[in-house]
C-alpha cells in the first residue's frame, strides 16, 4: 500500500492541482493497484479510457483482465458485475451516462441491491457503479439525467455524489471498499474543474454530509455540481451581508440527518437545492427530515430550488432547466423574509 | 400436433449409462418426484402459499445438474429448479423453504451449495452465469457456470445480451434452457420466433445443442459434452431441452383456460420417470427388487424433506433489517428500533 501510494506521488498528475476527472482516474489507479480483486470495466474504458478519459492509462498499467471493454449492453454490464461479486471479485463497472443507467435497472434493483438480503448475507455486493451523472454540459438526450431519488429509494443500495476533486478521490476509495453496492454518481460539468486538490484517505464515515462554507443566516443543502452553484450564490449574498452555510451532503443514501439538523439548528432556515425535477425528488427526503427533526428550530419552511418537472431539456434550454444563482437567490430571500 | 412433438420421444435407452450413474439419475428423478408430489399436498393443506411443480420435467433438471462438479461449478437458477437442486446436493429443506414463504432466496447457503439463489426475474440470473463465469477465467480457475432459464425467459433481452457476452469473452457457460412449451398460457409457436432456441446459438457462434428433454441419458450426455468444453476453455454453449410441464404454471393457475389437456395427456404418457424406469429394466442395470428399493429411500427422503420445511422455524421479524446492508445505517437501525417498540407493545 505504502509503496502503490508512492507509486502515485510520483505519477503524471500534480499534487498540487487536479481536476475532478484526473482524480477519478487517480483514485481507480490506487484501488487496481491495492486489492487485486477489482476490476473496471464497462463501454469503451478500455483502450479509449473512457469518453470522458477517466479511466485514461488503466488498461495499459493493469491489463486486459483488469481493465476491459465490454459489448454495448447496460444490463448485461451489471449483470455481469453481479455474477463477477458472486466469486469473490470487487467489480468497478461504469455506465457510460445516467441515462443509460435505465436499460439496466432490473439488474441494479432487483439483483445487485438485493443479493446479499437475498442470500442471507451469503453474498456481498462490493460492486461501485460509476455513472457518470447529472446535467450542464449541452449534452444529448439521455445524458443529463439526476437518477439520486430513484436509486436512494431501493433498499440495499447507497449512493453517493462527490462535489469536488479531493472529495471524487476519498469518496471512490470510500465505495469501492465498501462491502454494499454503491451508486457514485460522477457530476460530469465538474469533470473539468481544476483546482489544488490534496489526495486524503476517508476519515469520515460512510453517509456524512461536510460543511463547506460556515454561515449563520441559512443553510444551503446541494450534492454534486449544485455544491458549486450553492458556494455562487453564498458569495454573491456575502456582499449584501447574508451568510449563507453551504452544507455538501455527499451520501444521498445513507442520507447525514445528524449534520443536517446541526446546521439547520444553527441557521434556522434551509435551502435544499437540486437538478432532479421537483416532484418526489430527494429533496423532499431532505426538506422532511429537517421538518422532523428541527421543526421548533426552524423560523421558515424549507425551501427547495429544483428542475422542472419535464424531462431534461435541450442545450440552449438546460440552462434555464437547472437552478439557476437568482431562483437560489430568490429562494434565500424567502427564507430570511418569511 | 404440436411443434417439436414425434413418436420418437416415446422410448429411452441407457445402455449406454454406466449403472452406477444410470440408478443415481433414477434415484434424484424419483425423489424429486415424490418431494413435488408432497409440495403440491403441502400447497393445499396451506402449508405452501402456491408452488411451482417441476413434474415432468425431472429429467432435463436431473441429467444437466449431475453433468457439473459440485465441486467446482456453480448453478444459476430460476424458480422452478428444485430436482436441479436435489441433484446437486442442495439442502433440500433450504430450498423448500422458498415455497414455504420462509425467506424469498430459500434457506440454503448459497455459496456452500454453489447454486444460486432461487430468483423469479427469469433471464435475471443469466448474466450472473456470465459474470461469474468471467470472473473463474479471470482467476485462472476452470470452474463452469450453468444458467437454468425456459423458454419464456429466452425472449428477455438479458438472456440474449449474455449469450453475446458469452461468446465474446468465450466465457466457461452452459446456458440450459429447459422448453417446456408453455411459458405460463403461452405456447412456444406465440413464444419462440424461429421455432428454436438452440438454434439461436449459431448467431452468437457457439454450438446449440437440441435434445430430448425426457431422456435423462441423453440431457446428461449433451450437457457433459457442454461442460468439458467450456472447461477445456473453448467457451459457451446453448442447450435445449424439449420437455413439457405437465402441472399449471403454478398451484393458483388453471390452464383448462388455454390449453388442450389431450395435449397434456400426450406428455404424460412420456412421463421421463417411466421412461427411465423402463430402460434402466430393459438395460439390465436394476431389476424391479432394487428399483423398489430405491423407490423406498426416495419416499423416505421425501418425507423427510416435506417434514422439515413444514416444521421449520419462521424466521425472528429482526431479520426484516439483518441482511439489507453489510454495514447498516443509522437510518435502517432507527426503523428497527420502531419495529421493536410496536413488537414489544
Amino acid at each position: 500500500m505504502t509503496e502503490l501510494i508512492e507509486r502515485a506521488d510520483t505519477a503524471d498528475v500534480p499534487a498540487a492541482e487536479s481536476s475532478m476527472q484526473q482524480a477519478i482516474n487517480r483514485a481507480l489507479r490506487d484501488l487496481l493497484a491495492e486489492d487485486p480483486n477489482t476490476l473496471v470495466f464497462g463501454e469503451d474504458v478500455g483502450k479509449l479510457g473512457g469518453v470522458f478519459r477517466v479511466t485514461d492509462g488503466l488498461q495499459k498499467e493493469f491489463g486486459s483482465q483488469r481493465v476491459f471493454d465490454t459489448p454495448l449492453a447496460e444490463s448485461a454490464i451489471m449483470g455481469m458485475a453481479v455474477g463477477l461479486a458472486m466469486n469473490g471479485w470487487r467489480p468497478i463497472p461504469e455506465l457510460q451516462f445516467d441515462g443509460f443507467a435505465y436499460p439496466a435497472i432490473d439488474q441494479i434493483v432487483n439483483q445487485m441491491a438485493r443479493m446479499n438480503y437475498r442470500t442471507r448475507g451469503a453474498t456481498p455486493m462490493p460492486i461501485t457503479l460509476r455513472l457518470p451523472s447529472f446535467g450542464g454540459i449541452q449534452a444529448p438526450e439521455h445524458h443529463g439525467e439526476s437518477l439520486e431519488a430513484l436509486f436512494a429509494h431501493v433498499p440495499g443500495l447507497k449512493v453517493v455524489a462527490p462535489s469536488d476533486p479531493a472529495q471524487a478521490y476519498t469518496l471512490l476509495l470510500q465505495s469501492v471498499r465498501s462491502d454494499d453496492p454503491v451508486v457514485y454518481m460522477e457530476p460530469k460539468a465538474r469533470y473539468w474543474d481544476r483546482r489544488a486538490t490534496t489526495f486524503e484517505e476517508p476519515s469520515d464515515p460512510v453517509g456524512t454530509s461536510r460543511v463547506v462554507r460556515p454561515g449563520r443566516h441559512a443553510t444551503l443543502i446541494a450534492w454534486g455540481a449544485m455544491v458549486h452553484r450553492c458556494l455562487q450564490v453564498a458569495e454573491l449574498a456575502a456582499e449584501d451581508g447574508v451568510e449563507l452555510e453551504v452544507v455538501d451532503l455527499r451520501w444521498l443514501k445513507p442520507i447525514d440527518t445528524a449534520g443536517l439538523a446541526e446546521s439547520v439548528r444553527g441557521t434556522r432556515r434551509a435551502v435544499v437545492v437540486h437538478e432532479a425535477p421537483l416532484t418526489a425528488g430527494l429533496g423532499a427526503e431532505v426538506a422532511t427530515l429537517i421538518t422532523e427533526n428541527c421543526f421548533r428550530d426552524l423560523a421558515a419552511p424549507v425551501q427547495r430550488v429544483t428542475g422542472f418537472d419535464v424531462p431534461y431539456p435541450a442545450g440552449p434550454l438546460e440552462s434555464q432547466y437547472l437552478p439557476t444563482i437568482d431562483r437560489v437567490l430568490l429562494a434565500v430571500q424567502r427564507t430570511l423574509e418569511y | 400436433m404440436p411443434l417439436h412433438e414425434s413418436e420418437e420421444q416415446g422410448a429411452i435407452t441407457v445402455d449406454h449409462l454406466p449403472p452406477d450413474l444410470a440408478r443415481t439419475l433414477y434415484r434424484h428423478m424419483r425423489t424429486a418426484r415424490d418431494v413435488d408430489t408432497e409440495a403440491i399436498a403441502l400447497q393445499r393443506q396451506g402449508v405452501f402459499p402456491a408452488y411451482v411443480s417441476v413434474r415432468g420435467q425431472e429429467a432435463a433438471q436431473v441429467g444437466s445438474a449431475t453433468a457439473l462438479d459440485p465441486e467446482r461449478d456453480f448453478v444459476f437458477p430460476t424458480y422452478r429448479e428444485m430436482a436441479a437442486a436435489l441433484a446437486h446436493g442442495v439442502d433440500m429443506v433450504g430450498y423448500m423453504a422458498t415455497h414455504r414463504a420462509l425467506w424469498h432466496g430459500g434457506l440454503y447457503d448459497v455459496q456452500a451449495a454453489r447454486f444460486g439463489a432461487i430468483n423469479a426475474v427469469v433471464g435475471g440470473p443469466v448474466p450472473h452465469a456470465v459474470g461469474w463465469a468471467v470472473g473463474e477465467r479471470l482467476r485462472g480457475d476452470n470452474g463452469v457456470a450453468l444458467a437454468y432459464f425456459g423458454d419464456g425467459a429466452s425472449s428477455e433481452g438479458d438472456v440474449h445480451e449474455s449469450m453475446n457476452f458469452a461468446a465474446i469473452f468465450g466465457a466457461p457457460v452452459v446456458f440450459f434452457c429447459q422448453n417446456n412449451q408453455w411459458a405460463l398460457s403461452v405456447p412456444n409457436e406465440h413464444q419462440v420466433a424461429g421455432g428454436s432456441i438452440a438454434a439461436r446459438a449459431k448467431g452468437y457462434g457457439m454450438p446449440g445443442v437440441l435434445v430430448d428433454g425426457n431422456d435423462v441419458g441423453a440431457v446428461h450426455h449433451a450437457t457433459s459434452e457442454a461442460t468439458e468444453r467450456a472447461r477445456r476453455g473453448k467457451g459457451p454453449t446453448v442447450i435445449e431441452a424439449l420437455t413439457y410441464r405437465v402441472e399449471p404454471h403454478s398451484t393458483s393457475d388453471d390452464p383448462t383456460r388455454y390449453r388442450d389437456e389431450a395435449e397434456t395427456e400426450r406428455w404424460i404418457r412420456k412421463d421421463p420417470l417411466v421412461l427411465m424406469r423402463a430402460a434402466l429394466l430393459t438395460a439390465g442395470h436394476a431389476d424391479e427388487e432394487l428399483l423398489d428399493e430405491i423407490d423406498a429411500k426416495a419416499r423416505q427422503e421425501a418425507e423427510r424433506i416435506r417434514d422439515g420445511v413444514a416444521n421449520a422455524p419462521e424466521p425472528d421479524g429482526s431479520e426484516l433489517f439483518t441482511h439489507v446492508f453489510r454495514e447498516t445505517t443509522d437510518e435502517l437501525t432507527r426503523q428497527r428500533h420502531t419495529w421493536q417498540e410496536e413488537v414489544e407493545l
